[in-house]
C-alpha cells in the first residue's frame, strides 16, 4: 500500500519523517519503551456489528436453536470457525486476527457493550463516543488527550483521525490533526447495495444503478470487485505508517461502516469482515517495531439480536463483541463474562445480554497503557465512577 | 396535489435550506421573488466588487502586454477561476432561488462557453450584464444584451467576421464567419422549426457584420467597425433591412418578436419546469403569452408558475449535475464557501459550470444525464458531501429536503441507517433526490 494521504491539519506534523529516522529510532525503542511511547487506536464498526456471528459462541448449546442459518460450522470442519480456545470461534473471515490470536496479540471481548441501552445507532453511537450516557461537549478520546503525560510540553498534537469527517470520539477542545484519503471515499458494497434498493424499483435511475454496478464489476450478491475493497485498509495502513513515527502522534481513530446487516447477513458480513482482517493487519504491518508497544481497541455500538429474523439478518440488539490487539496486549484469549443464550438469558428476551461496558476497556487502556493519572481517567469518563478500569488487558 | 411548498422548493428552486424551508404560500414565495430588488452583489474572492466589463478587457489587455510567465495562469484564467465558485456560492446561499433558475435558463439557452479560453473571462459578467438583470424583462432586451457582450461575440466568432464588399473586407480579402448569425436564428430564436434558408443564414450574418470587440483602444469592449459592415440590403425571410448598425437591433427586435421564436422558447421553458417532454397545451399556453404580451418573459415566468401541469406532475424533472450538486449543499445547510463541492460535482458528473461543448448549451433531458456511470457517479459524490456533514441530523434532512416527497423505501432506509453519514449519503442517493 503505498496511498497518499494529503493532511489537512497542521503540516508539521510529518516533517522528519523519513524512513531511517522511523526506524532507527524504533529499534533503539523496542523492548523496553519509554513511558509515553505508547499507541493508542480506536476502531468504530459503524452499524452495529453482529458479535454473535464474529466471535460466535459455538460452545453454547442455545446457539443454534436461535440462529439456525447464521450458525457456521463448528472449528475444523469446511468453512467453519476459526477456534479461539474451545467455546467460541472467530468468523472464517478473519483469518489474520486469527493469526494475531495465535501470537497473544489478540484479546477478544464478548458481551459488552457501550454506555446507553438505547438501539438507535445515532444515539449509541454518540454515547460510545461521549464516553458517557448524556451528551457532552467533547468526545472521550479528546479529553484523554488533555491526560496524558508531557502533554504540556509536547510539540506535536498526539492524535489524528482519518476519514473524511473528524469522528465525534475526537472532537473537543485538544486540537487535533485530520487525514482524508487523496482518492474520495467511496460508499461500502453494503451501502451501495442499500443505495440500489432504493432506486431499484424507479424506472430511471434503478436500471442504471444497476447495470452501473454490474460496469464496475461488482456480481450479483454485490461482492465488490478487488480494487474497492480497499477504503478501510488504505485507512488503516496509513495510521499504521502515521503512528509508527518517533515523536509523531500517538492516538488515532478511524472507522469502517457496513454492519447494519438486517437482511442477507452472511453474505453482507464476509465482504466487510474481509476489509476489517485485511485493514488491521495492515496496520500491524505497517506499525513495524511500534506494534509491540500498540493496543487497537475495536468496537461497535451495540449488538445484534440473538435470533435471526424473516430476512435471514438480525435487528438491532443490545451485547456484542469487541477487540483488543496489538504487541502491548495480553491476548491469545477470550475474556467474558458470559451471560448464556439460553432461556431467560437474554437480555429483554431477545439480545445477548452484556456483562461488560466497554467504558471500563477504554479505562483501563488510558490507565494502564497510556498512563494517564486516575484524575485523567475520571475527567475522560465523567459520571460513571462505579465503573472500574478493567485490568490485565495488557502483557506485564 | 402533495405539499406546494416542497413543489416549489424543488421544481422552481434550487432544493429547501434549513433557514429558508419550503414555503407556506408557494406561489406567493415564487411570485415575490419576480419582484425581489436587483440581487445583491456577491464578488468572487480577492475582488471588493464584482468585476466589470472594463476589468476584464484591462486584465486582457494586460495579459497580452505583460504575458504571466510559462507554467502560471493569466490573469483572464485567474479571473475565470474566481467567477465560477462566486457564481456557485451565490447559488448555494440564495434566498431568491426561483430567480437564480431562470438566470441559469437563460444562461444556458444564450450560452457561451468557457471551453473557449478567449471567451472564459467574460462569463460572470455576462451572466451580470446580459442575463441577470433581463429574466423578467422583454425577451428582445436579454437577447440584444447578450448577442452584443464580448463574451458571445468571440465565442461565435463574431468579431472576426468581415462583410467581403466592405472597405476592410476589400482590402484584406476577409470575410463572413456565419457562426453567430446561424446560431441566433436556430438555438436563440427561431430554431429550425421556422424554415429558414441558408440564404436566410449568410444574409443575417451580412446584417451582423461591423459589430466586433475593441481590444485596445478605448472604449474597450463591442464597437460597431462601420469599415467592416457589409454594404447594401439585406432580406431574411423576405423581410428587407437597409445597410448600418441600427440594423442589429432592429433584426434582433424583429427576431425576438416572431412567432417561431416563441414558441421554441414556450417549448424550452415547458421542457426546462414541466416534464422532458411537455403536454402541447402546455407549450401551446407559455407559446399565446409571449406572444400577447410582446415577449415579455415576466409574464411567460407568472404563467409556468400558473400552470397546473407544474405542480401536479411533481419530482417529474431530473435534476442536473450542478442542480444536485447544490441541492446537497442547501439540503445539509453549507455556506457559499463550500462552493468548491458544487464545482466538484458538476465537473465530475460532466457538467463543469459554464462550460457546455457546444452552443446548444446542456441537455435538459433526463436521458442526457442518467446512465450507468453517472448514476453511480451521482451516488459517490453525495457520498463524498455526506462525509463532510456526518453531525448534520439525517432525519432533519430527509424532512427538510425531501419532507412528504420521499417514497416509503427512501424514509425507511435513511432512518434505519446504520450510521449518520450512510442515512445522509442514501437520502442524497435516493431517486426523489436526483429529481426536482
Amino acid at each position: 500500500m503505498t496511498a497518499h494521504l494529503p493532511m489537512i491539519g497542521r503540516r508539521g506534523l510529518l516533517l522528519g519523517l523519513t524512513a531511517g529516522a522511523i526506524l532507527g529510532r524504533s529499534r533503539l525503542a523496542l523492548g523496553a519503551g519509554p513511558a509515553g511511547d505508547s499507541r493508542l487506536v480506536v476502531v468504530l464498526l459503524r452499524g452495529a456489528l453482529d458479535g454473535l456471528a464474529a466471535v460466535q459462541p459455538y460452545g453454547d448449546p442455545a446457539l443454534a436453536g436461535l440462529r439456525g442459518p447464521l450458525v457456521l460450522p463448528e472449528p475444523g470442519r469446511d468453512g467453519g470457525v476459526l477456534d479461539l480456545g474451545g467455546f467460541f470461534g472467530l468468523h472464517p473471515r478473519l483469518p489474520r486476527l486469527h493469526a494475531m490470536f495465535a501470537a497473544n496479540d489478540l484479546l477478544a471481548l464478548h458481551a459488552v457493550c457501550g454506555p446507553t441501552r438505547s438501539r438507535s445507532h445515532f444515539v449509541a453511537q454518540d454515547m460510545m463516543e461521549f464516553g458517557a450516557e448524556r451528551r457532552l461537549d467533547s468526545g472521550w478520546l479528546n479529553r484523554a488527550l488533555a491526560g496524558l503525560p508531557g502533554h504540556e510540553t509536547a510539540a506535536t498534537r498526539a492524535g489524528f483521525a482519518l476519514g473524511s469527517d473528524l469522528p465525534l470520539i475526537m472532537r473537543g477542545a485538544e486540537p487535533v490533526g485530520m487525514y482524508a484519503p487523496s482518492r474520495p471515499d467511496l460508499p461500502s458494497p453494503d451501502l451501495y447495495a442499500r443505495l440500489l434498493e432504493i432506486n431499484h424499483a424507479d424506472p430511471l435511475t434503478g436500471p442504471a444503478a444497476e447495470e452501473g454496478l454490474r460496469a464496475r464489476g461488482f456480481t450479483a450478491g454485490l461482492v465488490p470487485p478487488p480494487e474497492q475493497r480497499g477504503g478501510f485498509v488504505r485507512l488503516a495502513s496509513a495510521a499504521g505508517r502515521f503512528l509508527s513515527a518517533a515523536g509523531g502522534p500517538r492516538v488515532a481513530a478511524l472507522e469502517i461502516s457496513g454492519w447494519d446487516t438486517h437482511a442477507g447477513q452472511q453474505a453482507r458480513l464476509r465482504g466487510v469482515l474481509g476489509q476489517l482482517d485485511s485493514g488491521l493487519d495492515a496496520l500491524r504491518e505497517r506499525l513495524g517495531p511500534a506494534w509491540a508497544r500498540t493496543a487497537v481497541l475495536v468496537m461497535t455500538e451495540f449488538g445484534r439480536t440473538a435470533r435471526v429474523n424473516g430476512n435471514e439478518g438480525t435487528d438491532h440488539g443490545t451485547g456484542s463483541a469487541a477487540f483488543l490487539l496489538g504487541g502491548a496486549v495480553a491476548g491469545g484469549r477470550v475474556m467474558a463474562d458470559w451471560p448464556g443464550l439460553g432461556e431467560g438469558r437474554l437480555y429483554e428476551d431477545r439480545d445477548l445480554a452484556p456483562t461488560l461496558d466497554l467504558r471500563a476497556v477504554a479505562k483501563g487502556l488510558l490507565r494502564d497503557h497510556l498512563g494517564l493519572s486516575p484524575a485523567a481517567v475520571a475527567a475522560a469518563f465523567p459520571g460513571s465512577e462505579e465503573i472500574e478500569a478493567k485490568g490485565g488487558l495488557l502483557r506485564a | 396535489m402533495i405539499s406546494p411548498g416542497h413543489v416549489a422548493a424543488l421544481r422552481f428552486g434550487l432544493g429547501p435550506r434549513p433557514e429558508s424551508p419550503p414555503p407556506a404560500d408557494a406561489t406567493g414565495w415564487l411570485l415575490a421573488q419576480l419582484e425581489a430588488p436587483p440581487d445583491q452583489a456577491m464578488p468572487p474572492q480577492d475582488w471588493e466588487q464584482d468585476p466589470s466589463l472594463a476589468d476584464v478587457m484591462a486584465l486582457r489587455l494586460l495579459d497580452r502586454r505583460a504575458p504571466r510567465p510559462m507554467g502560471e495562469k493569466s490573469r483572464a484564467g485567474v479571473l475565470y477561476d474566481l467567477e465560477r465558485p462566486a457564481y456557485l456560492g451565490r447559488l448555494i446561499a440564495t434566498p431568491t432561488p426561483f430567480r437564480e433558475r431562470l438566470v441559469a435558463f437563460w444562461t444556458n439557452h444564450l450560452t457561451v462557453s468557457g471551453r473557449d479560453g478567449q471567451t472564459a473571462p467574460f462569463i460572470g459578467d455576462y451572466v451580470r450584464q446580459a442575463i441577470r438583470p433581463h429574466v423578467v424583462a422583454p425577451f428582445a432586451a436579454m437577447l440584444k444584451a447578450a448577442i452584443r457582450h464580448p463574451a458571445m461575440l468571440l465565442y461565435l466568432n463574431q468579431a472576426a467576421s468581415i462583410g467581403p464588399d466592405s472597405p476592410a473586407g476589400r482590402q484584406t480579402g476577409r470575410g463572413l464567419n456565419e457562426n453567430l448569425g446561424r446560431e441566433v436564428l436556430e438555438l436563440h430564436t427561431l430554431s429550425p422549426a421556422a424554415g429558414y434558408s441558408q440564404a436566410d443564414v449568410t444574409e443575417f450574418a451580412r446584417l451582423l457584420t461591423g459589430l466586433g470587440v475593441e481590444p485596445v483602444r478605448e472604449p474597450r469592449g463591442t464597437v460597431f467597425f462601420p469599415r467592416n459592415h457589409q454594404p447594401g440590403d439585406k432580406t431574411i425571410m423576405g423581410r428587407a433591412f437597409p445597410p448600418g448598425a441600427a440594423s442589429i437591433d432592429a433584426a434582433l427586435d424583429w427576431l425576438a418578436g416572431h412567432p417561431a421564436t416563441h414558441r421554441h422558447l414556450a417549448l424550452k421553458l415547458a421542457r426546462h419546469f414541466v416534464a422532458d417532454d411537455p403536454p402541447p397545451a402546455v407549450v401551446d399556453r407559455l407559446a399565446g403569452v409571449l406572444h400577447d404580451t410582446g415577449g415579455d418573459l415576466g409574464a411567460v415566468t407568472r404563467e409556468v408558475v400558473a400552470l397546473p401541469e407544474a405542480w401536479e406532475r411533481s419530482l417529474s424533472k431530473l435534476r442536473t449535475p450542478t442542480e444536485l450538486g447544490v441541492a446537497a449543499l442547501r439540503a445539509l445547510g453549507a455556506g457559499p464557501e463550500m462552493a468548491a463541492e458544487a464545482l466538484r460535482v458538476g465537473n465530475t458528473l460532466g457538467q463543469p459550470l459554464w462550460a457546455a461543448p457546444a452552443p446548444n448549451g446542456w441537455p435538459d433531458t433526463a436521458a442526457a444525464w442518467i446512465h450507468p456511470e453517472g448514476i453511480l457517479a451521482r451516488f459517490d459524490q453525495m457520498h463524498a458531501i455526506s462525509g463532510q456533514f456526518s453531525r448534520k441530523d439525517a432525519k432533519d434532512a430527509l424532512d427538510l429536503a425531501l419532507g412528504p416527497l420521499a417514497s416509503e423505501a427512501t424514509r425507511a432506509a435513511v432512518l434505519r441507517a446504520g450510521s449518520n453519514r450512510e442515512a445522509l449519503t442514501l437520502l442524497l442517493g435516493s431517486p426523489e433526490f436526483q429529481r426536482r
